[in-house]
């Protein structure tokens, strides 16, 4: 009691345990902020091993080469004085040789000659051959023996570009997903014209994200209408064949359009028998039979089907939002029913359409397995590309840079639509 | 009737999309320590080796998990480059064994480890790093019921006045731009010289050209078959013993093209790396058998590899062998050391060409 008297003397207010009442409540402060830290954390880690460092070691790999760094190391030392303009002295083909050497014992030389041959199309092979070669040379002088394997090795071209690749960091894979690259004296310069296919696939890419999102805006908005504003029954009823499709494997629908867009198929029977091929025929549009399959025209159509939930519900479950008294008191004021719709109603519905469109488009700039299934060589999307960079070219560098661009259209895009229209507006319902 | 038998085939296809679904979920199981993969080409192919291996082996007190894949060898690169090899053998086409076996991607074999004698196998001293198994050729058919006889593999590619409509060739270089270049005048015995070169590549790609618009490529080799018989195509390329299961399994009404047919082995071959590497050599020697190799021809008109097995082959399968003696008439032999070397820059050429 006394203690208690003299605690509270000292102007401190105290807990009932005595402790001050500032470190108490910071107590049990921390307590509350380490559960909630707690709660979050099993996400927090999830994201950042799922998300955050994928993404890093993707952008790390657009940038990382280390096959000629590594398996040249004194040949990339002793180009370090080399001028450029001649070909390289006797010490670097020492180097050189005494470098593959060692990379052959590693069997690393195809490394070496994969890396090259992304430059200089046809290396590989020479590259494999001298590794193969080089063993027998034992004796300076190395520069005529080895111009005498192969006389790739005379060209001062082929030793810029290993200059040029000698640092593990390299903007190689992101310049050439540019169609773009590297001369001889390392400033930039366009690729032949033959081998320039990256600006086409993410202008392909870009283009089919768009149509697709444009026609699922045009099917989308009056079914989404009529949803919200049909009686409940019927609207659930609606409903059902929105979410169905919504509800079946990606793989299943695609599937399924295979079958239904193959030459003589289903698609191309109703085409015939509504005379819709005739008419087309007649018009000069088409040729004989509707030939669907592998088309850009089949990819279109699976893609819209595939998203077209996904710009719908968010339109809709804005428009559930909006008061049909707003469209009442525009009319007893005198609007027709479209001006009131364009200047009433269209514009609440806006935050809607721009999540669903963003969302559809966003989808689709990563689709991959519905252009591979229904659509022709000419309609495969980046997607496709990294896997083939993957899978049939062993290529990670080019996947990753192929990735980073990717990433950085769907964020340019994200920071546009932020921009015009703010990311706060936006509703999801 | 047909349109029963259309019901039948998208129940069908629509039973192999949830199938292929579930496959994908399941994609990562449980490797029991002593359980070896084994990685093939799927469809007929690996249905005659699960009949005349896979199946004799497990009875035999074994644990097999089977893989497929299109013949890529970038996978089997990319798991020995992160050592983290998962397939334990892989049967391979000649250019990836040697191209592989160049670059450290493969064991190499130890013969007198397997027990079997090397010089009793076609082609047993083309690699170091891998086993011969069977002999294969890539040629073209057609439906007899829809199409009539061409006069010659470059008519039925080629010619889109005679024979107009659609191709199925596989997605890939090999062989593709050597018939091209045979189509475009060059010699077969000139055809690696002038695909050595920048213009060839140009040559060929510009034959293909011609066609571009009308090939249906196809990836897995049960695909070209498939596309036939649906009538997608009135032309497809594929490995003969995939025409041959479809003629005489599924019964369908093809006739093969044996003129300048391509024949090559495919082979057994270790990753380098593998934890399991005694249980891929037991199955390498098993699989090795001349009986259970000439089993094989059972399911699928593959030559074996094995001298051994020849008289054990049944006759009448002889005739649809690659090696019989009238298919041989005509005959153009890829370079498998040509396509080892330079395989990975033609694919990578190719794959532009297909995007533009």
């Amino acid at each position: 009691m006394a203690m208690a008297q003299a605690a509270a003397n000292d102007g401190v207010m105290r807990a009932a345990d005595g402790t001050p009442l500032k470190v108490a409540l910071a107590r049990a402060e921390r307590r509350e902020k380490v559960k909630a830290v707690g709660l979050v954390l099993p996400l927090f880690a999830f994201i950042i091993l799922s998300f955050v460092v994928p993404i890093l070691i993707m952008l790390y790999n657009s940038v990382y080469d280390p096959d000629v760094a590594e398996n040249l190391p004194q040949t990339v030392v002793a180009l370090k004085q080399w001028d450029g303009k001649e070909l390289p002295s006797e010490e670097v083909f020492a180097a050189f040789v005494a470098d593959m050497k060692a990379a052959q014992k590693n069997k690393q030389v195809a490394l070496v000659g994969k890396r090259l041959n992304y430059e200089i199309s046809g290396i590989r092979s020479k590259v494999v051959a001298t590794g193969r070669k080089v063993a027998a040379l034992d004796a300076a002088p190395f520069k005529d023996a080895v111009i005498a394997i192969d006389k790739v090795w005379g060209e001062a071209e082929t030793w810029a570009t290993i200059k040029r690749s000698s640092s593990v960091y390299t903007p190689f894979y992101i310049l050439s997903m540019l169609d773009l690259r590297q001369d001889a004296n390392g400033s930039i310069e366009r690729v032949p014209a033959d081998r320039s296919i990256y600006k086409d696939i993410l202008a392909r890419t870009l283009g089919i994200s768009f149509l697709v999102t444009l026609m699922t805006l045009i099917f989308g908005y009056p079914v989404a209408y009529l949803l919200a504003t049909s009686p409940q029954k019927t609207a659930s009823i609606l409903m059902i064949f929105v979410l169905l499709p919504f509800w079946t494997s990606l793989l299943v629908r695609t599937t399924a359009w295979m079958i239904l867009m193959t030459d003589g198929g289903v698609f191309a029977q109703v085409l015939n028998y509504t005379g819709i091929t005739w008419l087309l025929n007649t018009a000069g549009l088409m040729e004989g039979e509707p030939q669907l399959f592998k088309t850009r025209f089949a990819t279109i159509v699976a893609m819209t089907h595939i998203q077209l939930p996904f710009t719908l519900l968010p339109i809709y479950s804005v428009m559930k939002t909006i008061s049909p008294n707003y469209m009442r008191a525009a009319k007893s004021l005198g609007g027709t029913p479209f001006y009131c719709f364009l200047r009433v109603y269209m514009p609440q519905t806006l935050p809607g359409v721009a999540a669903g469109c963003l969302l559809t488009f966003i989808l689709c700039l990563g689709y991959y397995i519905t252009p591979a299934l229904v659509g022709g060589p000419t309609d495969q999307m980046i997607s496709g590309f990294i896997e083939r960079a993957i899978n049939s070219e062993n290529n990670w560098g080019k996947a990753s840079a192929l990735g980073v661009i990717l990433l950085t259209a769907t964020m340019i895009l994200y920071y546009v639509y932020n921009k015009l229209i703010g990311i706060d507006r936006m509703k999801l319902g | 009737m047909e349109e029963a038998s259309r019901m039948k085939k998208i129940v069908t296809l629509l039973g192999a999309a949830l199938l292929s679904s579930s496959a994908i979920l399941a994609v990562a199981p449980a490797h029991a320590a002593d359980e070896l993969t084994i990685t093939s080409w799927g469809g007929s192919y690996s249905e005659s080796q699960r009949k005349a291996f896979y199946e004799p082996f497990i009875a035999a007190g074994n644990k097999i998990t089977e893989a497929e894949y299109n013949g890529e060898i970038a996978k089997v690169r990319a798991m020995v480059e992160a050592k983290a090899v998962t397939w334990d053998v892989v049967d391979v086409d000649t250019q990836t064994a040697l191209a592989g076996c160049a670059e450290g991607t493969f064991e190499t074999i130890d013969w007198a480890k397997l027990g079997l004698d090397r010089s009793k196998f076609i082609g047993g001293d083309v690699t170091d790093c891998a086993v011969p198994n069977i002999l294969y050729s890539t040629v073209a058919a057609y439906d007899t019921t829809k199409t009539k006889a061409p006069a010659n593999l470059f008519e039925a590619l080629f010619d889109q006045t005679k024979y107009p409509g659609k191709r199925a060739l596989q997605k890939s270089p090999f062989v593709n731009l050597e018939w091209a270049l045979m189509a475009d005048g060059v010699a077969a015995g000139d055809v690696y010289k002038v695909l050595g070169t920048e213009e060839g590549v140009e040559r060929a790609l510009k034959k293909l050209d011609t066609i571009k618009k009308d090939v249906i490529w196809w990836e897995s080799g049960a695909q070209g078959p498939q596309l036939l018989a649906d009538g997608q195509v009135v032309f497809a390329t594929s490995w003969n013993g995939r025409f041959f299961s479809a003629m005489k399994i599924d019964k369908k009404p093809f006739q093969i093209i044996w003129d300048y047919q391509a024949p090559d082995w495919d082979w057994w071959a270790i990753p380098k790396g593998t934890p399991k590497l005694d249980g891929a050599y037991r199955f390498i020697s098993f699989a090795s058998d001349p009986q259970r190799m000439a089993d094989q021809t059972k399911w699928i008109s593959y030559g074996p590899a094995n001298k051994d097995a020849a008289p054990l082959v049944d006759p009448t399968i002889l005739v649809d062998l690659p090696s019989a003696p009238d298919n041989l008439k005509t005959v153009f032999y890829p370079d498998p050391q040509f396509w080892g070397d330079k395989g990975d820059e033609l694919r990578e050429r190719f794959n532009a060409w297909l995007a533009q």
